[in-house]
C-alpha cells in the first residue's frame, strides 16, 4: 500500500489533468487552480532535501576524516554563513548577502563556466585528430558559424556571414526540427508510461 | 584600501583560484570549489524563503487565514522523511502530488514538440532550401529509427541524416564556444581592468 496509494494518486490526478487540457470546463479549471496553490505551498519544502543531503554528505566526510574533509568544513561554513546573512540582514542591494553574491558566487560561477572554453578547445583538437569526415563537417560548420558572428568573418570574405546564416537556417534547422520531434515523442512516451503506472522510478526504492 | 578595492580583490583571488585548475587539480581550486558550492546553496535558501515560502505558505495561512494551506504545508514537510529508513515512503506524497502534472504533459508535448514542428515542416517545396530542410528532417528521423538495421540503401539514407546532424551539432558547438569565450573575456577584463586597472 505504501507504493500503491501514491501510484493511484498520480494515475487519477494525471488523467484528470489530461482531460482538463481537452475539456477546459469550470470544474476542471478550478481543480487546476487548487492544484497550483497546493503545489506552490509544497514546493518550498523541497529545499530541505538539497540542504539535508549536502549536510549529510559533508558531515559524514568530516566525522570520518575522509580525504579532503577540510574542504567539507568550508562548504558547510559557507552554506551556513550565506543563508544566515540572508535571514539576518535581508537580501536587498548593499547587504552582506548581496556582497557575497556579487564578489564570491557570481565571479566564481562565471569563471567556472569560462573554463569550459579551454575544455571545448581540447575536445575540438581531439575531434580534429580523429580525421573522420563527420568530425571535419562538424568543425567546419562550427568555424563558419563562429566567424559569421564576428567582424573578422566579414573581413575575410563577404560569403562567411551569408554561409553562416544559411547553415543556421537550413541544415541546422532540419537537425533541430528532427531532434525536437524525437524529444517530443520521447516526452510523450515517458509521460504516458508514468500516467499508466509503468514508469515508477520516481517513487524511489524500498517498500 | 577602499571597500570596492577589497571586494574586487576577493573576487579576483577567487577567479584566479578557479583558473588554477587549468594547470592541474590543486588545493586552491578545491577551496574555491567547496566555497562555491556552499555559497550557492546558502544563496538559494533565503531566496526560496522569501519568494516561495512567504507568499505561498506563510501569507495564506497567517495573513489571509486560509487554514486549508496547512495541509499542503504538512505534506511538503514529509520530504524530510526521505532520509529515514522506516518512514521514507511518506516522502512519496509530496513527490506524486507534483508528478500528477504529467497528465497535462502528454497533450502539451504532442502539441508543442510534435504537431507544431510537423506543421512547420509541411511547407510547399518551391525552393532548394525547403527541399534540403525536408530531406534533412526525414533522414535524421530515419537515423533515430533503430528497429531496422542501418544497412544497404536504408543505411545510405540514414548516413545522410548523420551529416545533417553533424552540421547541426557544429552550429551548436560554435555557439557554445562563443558563449564560453565571451565569459572568459569578461573575467579577463575584470582581472586586467577592474582589479589591476591596466585597461580603462
Amino acid at each position: 500500500m505504501k507504493r500503491q496509494i501514491p501510484l493511484i494518486i498520480v494515475i487519477c490526478m494525471g488523467f484528470l489533468f489530461a482531460a482538463h487540457t481537452f475539456i477546459p470546463h469550470k470544474v476542471s479549471a478550478d481543480f487546476y487552480t487548487w492544484w497550483q496553490s497546493w503545489s506552490k505551498a509544497i514546493s518550498p519544502f523541497a529545499v530541505f532535501l538539497g540542504v539535508m543531503s549536502l549536510f549529510m554528505v559533508h558531515s559524514t566526510k568530516i566525522s570520518r576524516k575522509l580525504p579532503n574533509w577540510q574542504f567539507s568544513v568550508i562548504t558547510l561554513a559557507a552554506l551556513v554563513f550565506t543563508s544566515f546573512s540572508g535571514f539576518m540582514w535581508g537580501t536587498m542591494e548593499g547587504t552582506p548577502f548581496m556582497w557575497l553574491f556579487k564578489n564570491v558566487q557570481m565571479p566564481m560561477g562565471a569563471t567556472m563556466f569560462s573554463l569550459l572554453a579551454f575544455h571545448i578547445a581540447s575536445a575540438a583538437y581531439k575531434a580534429f585528430r580523429a580525421r573522420s569526415p563527420e568530425a571535419t563537417v562538424l568543425l567546419v560548420a562550427a568555424i563558419i558559424v563562429m566567424l559569421g558572428q564576428v567582424p573578422l568573418g566579414t573581413q575575410i570574405s563577404e560569403w562567411i556571414p551569408e554561409t553562416s546564416k544559411w547553415i543556421l537556417n537550413v541544415p541546422n534547422l532540419a537537425a533541430k526540427r528532427a531532434i525536437a520531434l524525437g524529444v517530443g515523442l520521447g516526452m510523450t512516451a515517458t509521460s504516458l508510461k508514468i500516467l499508466l503506472g509503468i514508469e515508477r522510478t520516481y517513487l524511489g526504492g524500498g517498500e | 584600501m577602499s571597500f570596492e578595492a577589497i571586494s574586487n580583490f576577493v573576487a579576483a583571488i577567487l577567479t584566479l583560484f578557479i583558473f588554477s585548475f587549468l594547470y592541474k587539480d590543486n588545493p586552491f581550486y578545491k577551496f574555491a570549489e567547496a566555497l562555491f558550492i556552499g555559497v550557492s546553496m546558502g544563496y538559494a535558501i533565503p531566496l526560496v524563503y522569501e519568494n516561495a515560502f512567504m507568499p505561498f505558505v506563510y501569507t495564506p495561512i497567517f495573513v489571509e487565514h486560509k487554514f486549508i494551506i496547512i495541509i499542503p504545508a504538512l505534506m511538503g514537510s514529509l520530504y524530510i522523511f526521505r532520509f529515514t529508513k522506516n518512514l521514507s515512503w511518506l516522502s512519496r506524497y509530496p513527490i506524486v502530488f507534483g508528478m500528477a502534472i504529467v497528465g497535462m504533459g502528454v497533450p502539451m508535448s504532442i502539441h508543442s514538440s510534435v504537431l507544431v514542428q510537423m506543421r512547420s515542416a509541411m511547407l510547399p517545396m518551391d525552393n532548394i532550401n525547403t527541399i534540403i530542410i525536408f530531406i534533412g528532417t526525414v533522414t535524421i528521423l530515419l537515423y533515430f529509427f533503430f528497429s531496422k538495421a542501418h544497412r544497404g540503401f536504408y543505411g545510405k539514407v540514414t548516413n545522410v541524416g548523420v551529416w545533417f546532424l553533424m552540421v547541426g551539432f557544429g552550429a551548436s558547438f560554435g555557439y557554445t564556444v562563443m558563449a564560453r569565450i565571451s565569459l572568459l573575456i569578461g573575467r579577463i577584463q575584470f582581472l586586467v581592468g577592474d582589479w589591476l586597472g591596466l585597461i580603462k
